[in-house]
């Protein structure tokens, strides 16, 4: 469905030229949950700008149902990390998650646009909230209204940047709970950048490594853990150390290429 | 002690402790000078004073014309200056195009501008008026400039990824978001303002609390001259006060946002 394919970034700053994406291939099927790992600045962050349409890679294209995307596609969301900067502190939480729906690209009507919003808000359990500025909510709260604006947009892909590094540990196991929930609950595919291998092991159907910058896919990991995944039984399973020690060895793998700029 | 500068009650306590004395020092300074100096009447006198001119004599004859011009000015310089605020922050070419221009236009003393001012349109509510836009602009314009500038990329990339483009992105988020910047270029430009209105009422008119003052002044009508400054005092801060009020009620989400 979508096809990562040839992609490379190079940022010019100046006479100086930096590679941050060396070339990438790599597809996601319909209902996957593909989770993107790499070490630091091996342009995760980059590759979600360009599969959103926020970028134009420099060489190679990203292809959502055959149509190479250049600007933010229709079928996409996307949550980022910094939910307070992210919403918008002065419309409430029914606002924020309204706003895409009635001034963005979907251009629904007020009542379908309600309906959505609601059914977004009660998914991520933020009934009775509706009403609350962000400022006025928790941090993981907030992050909870970013994905409820996302799924009210009714997406057929979402994309995650880092969304749970903002938020304490506790949240983090809920929000990530959420999250796999609300996939089932309706049906679309998620791409989650993460710098946490727990946490793509234990969310993902397949496991993208990135390489050190300029990054290529290290390797390609299919997580064949059970669903519906569980904090507690999921993590204490042999397959899943297995995995996570799986992955901790290719993004740790010492760079064998020679260096260049 | 510590409560007399920590707490808002304590502050304001403390705050009109100070104010008493300062007064009360004043007050007794000009209760000591004999009768028959002029230049500094007694706190009777200028009461009287005030009572005679500004309750409520004189409001409709200097002070309605005062206000009328300064708003007019000031109003024309946040449409204005809100405008070219965005046109200069959206597009660093011509931001870079007319950088020069508008350094140098800013930095032409306000009351240098009076001359050529009357020459080109007179002594009346037009000069004044130019004058007050003119010069109460600038904040505005490089307060919204940078406002415009330094949006949130994050903020900007959720509202390109929901496809929330044109006027619907500039009334729903631009607007709001840049909104805490306009505001602090309209509190310098009020202060701005009230001074340029005086200063022009002084130079040419008719009418007007700065005219007033100035005629005060020039008839050795020393009790009236001080009523009028008090005047223009008080004025200065109720229309901050009030500026204040509607800046609270339009960033309410904004202040409540920064104590967090």
């Amino acid at each position: 469905m979508l096809e990562v394919s040839g992609v490379g970034v190079t940022y010019a700053r100046g006479a100086t030229t930096t590679k941050a994406i060396d070339k990438l291939d790599f597809t996601v099927s319909a209902g996957e949950f593909v989770g993107i790992v790499g070490p630091s600045g091996a342009g995760k962050t980059t590759l979600l700008k360009c599969m959103s349409g926020l970028l134009r890679p420099t060489s190679g294209a990203v292809v959502l149902h055959g149509r190479e995307i250049t600007q933010p596609p229709l079928e996409m969301a996307v949550v980022f990390q910094d939910y307070s900067r992210s919403l918008y502190p002065w419309f409430d939480v029914q606002r924020n998650v309204v706003l895409p729906l009635r001034h963005g690209g979907r251009k629904m009507a007020k009542d379908a646009a309600l309906a959505a919003t609601a059914e977004a808000i009660k998914a991520v359990g933020l009934e009775g909230f509706e009403e609350h500025h962000p400022w006025q909510l928790s941090g993981g709260m907030q992050q909870r209204v970013a994905i409820a604006r996302a799924l009210a947009y009714q997406p057929e892909i979402l994309l995650m940047d880092e969304p749970f590094a903002s938020v304490d540990a506790q949240t983090r196991a809920e929000l990530e709970d959420l999250v796999l929930q609300v996939r089932e609950q309706f049906g679309i595919t998620i791409v989650l950048v993460t710098h946490d291998i727990d946490e793509a092991v234990y969310m993902s159907d397949t496991v993208v490594v990135l390489s050190r910058p300029p990054s290529t896919v290290q390797e390609i990991l299919t997580i064949d853990l059970p669903k519906p995944r569980h904090q507690a039984t999921t993590k204490t399973l042999p397959e899943y150390g297995k995995l996570r020690t799986r992955v901790y060895e290719s993004i740790m793998v010492p760079d064998s290429r020679p260096a260049s700029v | 002690m510590t409560w007399l500068t920590r707490t808002r009650r304590g502050a304001a306590l403390t705050g009109l402790i100070g104010s008493v004395l300062i007064i009360g020092a004043v007050y007794l300074f000009t209760e000591s000078r004999s009768e028959t100096d002029y230049v500094w009447p007694t706190f009777g006198e200028v009461w009287a004073a005030f009572q005679d001119t500004w309750l409520f004599e004189n409001v409709g004859s200097d002070v309605v014309p005062s206000l009328k011009r300064m708003f007019i000015g000031f109003f024309i310089a946040v449409v204005g200056g809100v405008g070219v605020g965005f046109v200069l922050g959206s597009s660093r070419v011509l931001d870079a195009l007319a950088s020069p221009v508008v350094s140098f236009l800013r930095s032409i003393p306000a009351a240098a501008l009076l001359p050529p001012a009357i020459v080109l349109f007179g002594i009346g509510d037009v000069t004044k008026i130019v004058v007050i836009a003119f010069v109460c602009c600038w904040p505005i314009i490089l307060n919204t400039r940078d406002g415009v500038r330094e949006l949130d990329s994050t903020m900007m990339s959720s509202t390109a990824i929901y496809g929330i483009t044109g006027l619907s992105r500039f009334r729903l988020v631009v607007l709001p978001a840049v909104s805490p910047r306009i505001f602090a270029g309209m509190r310098v430009s009020l202060s701005i303002a009230i001074l340029l209105l005086v200063t022009s009422e002084m130079v040419a008119s008719a009418d007007g609390i700065g005219y007033f003052v100035f005629l005060a002044q020039q008839r050795f009508a020393v009790d009236d001259m001080w009523a009028g400054v008090i005047l223009l005092g008080l004025l200065g801060v109720a229309l901050n006060f009030l500026l204040g009020v509607v800046e609270r009620i339009v960033l309410r989400w904004h202040r409540s946002a920064d104590l967090l």
